[in-house]
């Protein structure tokens, strides 16, 4: 027998069924590859939720609208991997709400600035680019000398937990301490505590003002563990290799 | 259903053949040319397809039949690239600096590969062509803090300065106000004596008062002169080089709060070549000694 339209096209509601079959080949040939999303993350250890201090900073990262000239992606090019470092994981990712990965690179990529300068040189660098880098075009940040505001902290915490990052309920109500403790405004305390919840988070007075918690501070802590987390020279090639 | 296919009369063209109450359409296929490029594409497509990483699988993804990935091919190229100079870079872990200096295949090496490198690594604090800025050290000019010769430079470069690295080069200059050292009165006038060293005149009086203090406080690092100290990493005090200001309200500053200031340690982050190609191309900069 001949296929005939004539069929579908007298009877709505054959022809409803199959509309909709059809729309929904081109949903599911998006939607499915998305439940396998977890395998194409690299299973790599070192990963961690962000410290309250480093999210606070990435949040201020946010906030300026850093990613509009600086990308977090070290893509698989040889240049890029000279220059930069080892190529950027989804795995490094992975508790970013949203992401950093950015499109645009007026200014270098950050994806692993964390150690490569000094703090007082991301101060420095904050306060005025051109006393360091005199072709920069990079604005000024000297405003972020202001206390920071991080009362909310663990609200923060809790609202990223909705939405997966492993944070734990140890982590929520040390948060607003964590801050402090990261930033070095409390002199003389245990920061073992800290550390075990935040492997190799960066302690100390960021900005050479001990005695208060500043914007300046949370910035230069998350650019400073920025790419820090896994090591490279443990990583199993295998595991990465896609 | 085509049911009768004709001939146009106005345009000579041949109808579809299909009939809406009386009208017909003129059939006007698509030009060779462009359909056969079409159908290309599905072919071109479909063998793409299997030859490259496409599809999405239950678990994974299909990584087709010709074994290319991009970090595959990625690795591959990094290490081709690490094979050509591995000689190259051997030789240069293996030979001392003043030996590289003489061999001009490797100084050749070492310019080329230095310049990158500082570009990278090491311009963003000293700049440009070790220009240095305010709090980062000049390293175009034959003022070390510690030490210029090329084992000391190497070994900056490796292991840093006042960083987390146990071989870190550390030293603490006191804050002599902030901590109480020493009055007001005292830092006023030993600024102003370390001031003269360099030339700037005062009072003879202040300058006898601010000597004491010195050679008290500031000597046993900074050298009875003010000519520095590599091994303490103590700047030399009386050439009119300053690395954070040589106004007088600076220099105030430096002694009242202390300077700190700090280096990665690059063996943490780049290989060991590239750190004794940084060195030598750093006591090449024009002020090794």
């Amino acid at each position: 027998m001949k296929f005939s339209h004539a069929i579908i096209e007298k009877n709505v509601l054959l022809l409803a069924v199959l509309s909709l079959l059809t729309v929904s080949i081109g949903g599911l040939v998006q939607i499915v590859p998305l439940f396998t999303i977890e395998s194409t993350i690299e299973r790599v250890d070192g990963v961690r939720p962000y410290s309250p201090l480093e999210l606070a900073g990435r949040n201020i990262y946010i906030r300026e609208g850093c990613y509009l000239c600086h990308s977090q992606q070290i893509r698989t090019f040889k240049d890029e991997v000279e220059r930069y470092g080892h190529y950027s994981l989804a795995a490094e990712s992975m508790y970013d709400h949203p992401f950093q990965w950015g499109s645009k690179r007026t200014g270098p990529d950050l994806a692993r600035v964390g150690g490569k300068y000094s703090n007082a040189w991301h101060v420095a660098h904050l306060n005025d680019p051109r006393a360091l880098v005199p072709e920069s075009i990079m604005p000024t940040y000297q405003f972020l000398n202001r206390p920071l505001k991080f009362e909310d902290y663990a609200d923060h915490l809790k609202t990223l937990r909705i939405a997966g990052v492993p944070y734990t309920d140890e982590m929520v109500a040390e948060a607003v301490k964590d801050v402090r403790l990261q930033a070095g405004a409390l002199p003389d305390a245990d920061t073992a505590g800290l550390l075990a919840r935040y492997p190799k988070a960066r302690l100390g007075d960021f900005d050479g003002k001990p005695e208060e918690v500043t914007e300046m501070d949370a910035l230069v802590a998350y650019l400073q563990m920025l790419g820090t987390l896994v090591d490279f020279t443990r990583i199993n090639p295998e595991d990465v290799q896609q | 259903m085509p049911t009768k296919i004709e001939k146009d009369a106005t345009t000579g063209q041949d109808t579809t053949g299909h009939e809406w109450d009386g009208i017909k359409e003129l059939n006007t296929p698509l030009p060779k040319w462009w359909l056969y490029t079409f159908y290309f594409c599905i072919v071109w497509g479909i063998a793409y397809t299997v030859l490259y990483p496409s599809w999405p699988t239950l678990s994974q993804h299909f990584s087709g039949t010709s074994g290319w990935s991009r970090r595959g091919e990625l690795a591959e190229t990094l290490a081709a690239q690490k094979a050509a100079q591995a000689d190259t870079r051997a030789k240069i872990v293996a030979t001392p600096i003043e030996e590289i200096r003489k061999d001009p295949a490797l100084m050749g090496y070492v310019q080329a590969a230095g310049r990158v490198a500082f570009a990278d690594n090491c311009a963003g604090c000293h700049g440009a062509g070790g220009a240095g800025a305010v709090g980062f050290p000049t390293l175009a000019d034959d003022d070390w803090i510690w030490g210029g010769k090329p084992e000391d430079i190497l070994q900056t470069i490796t292991y840093g300065i006042r960083n987390a690295n146990e071989n870190s080069r550390i030293s603490d200059m006191p804050r002599f106000g902030a901590d109480g050292l020493l009055t007001k009165e005292q830092i006023g006038d030993v600024a102003d004596y370390v001031l003269s060293l360099s030339g700037t005149a005062a009072d003879p009086a202040v300058l006898e008062r601010g000597a004491t203090v010195f050679a008290e406080n500031c000597a046993a690092c900074h050298g009875e002169k003010g000519e520095g100290m590599h091994e303490m990493g103590a700047p030399r005090l009386s050439d009119g080089i300053w690395l954070y200001g040589g106004d007088r309200k600076t220099v105030v500053e430096t002694i009242t709060y202390a300077r700190k200031g700090s280096m990665p340690a690059w063996i943490e982050r780049l290989d060991p070549a590239t750190v004794k190609v940084l060195a030598t191309y750093v006591h090449a900069l024009g002020g090794g000694q």
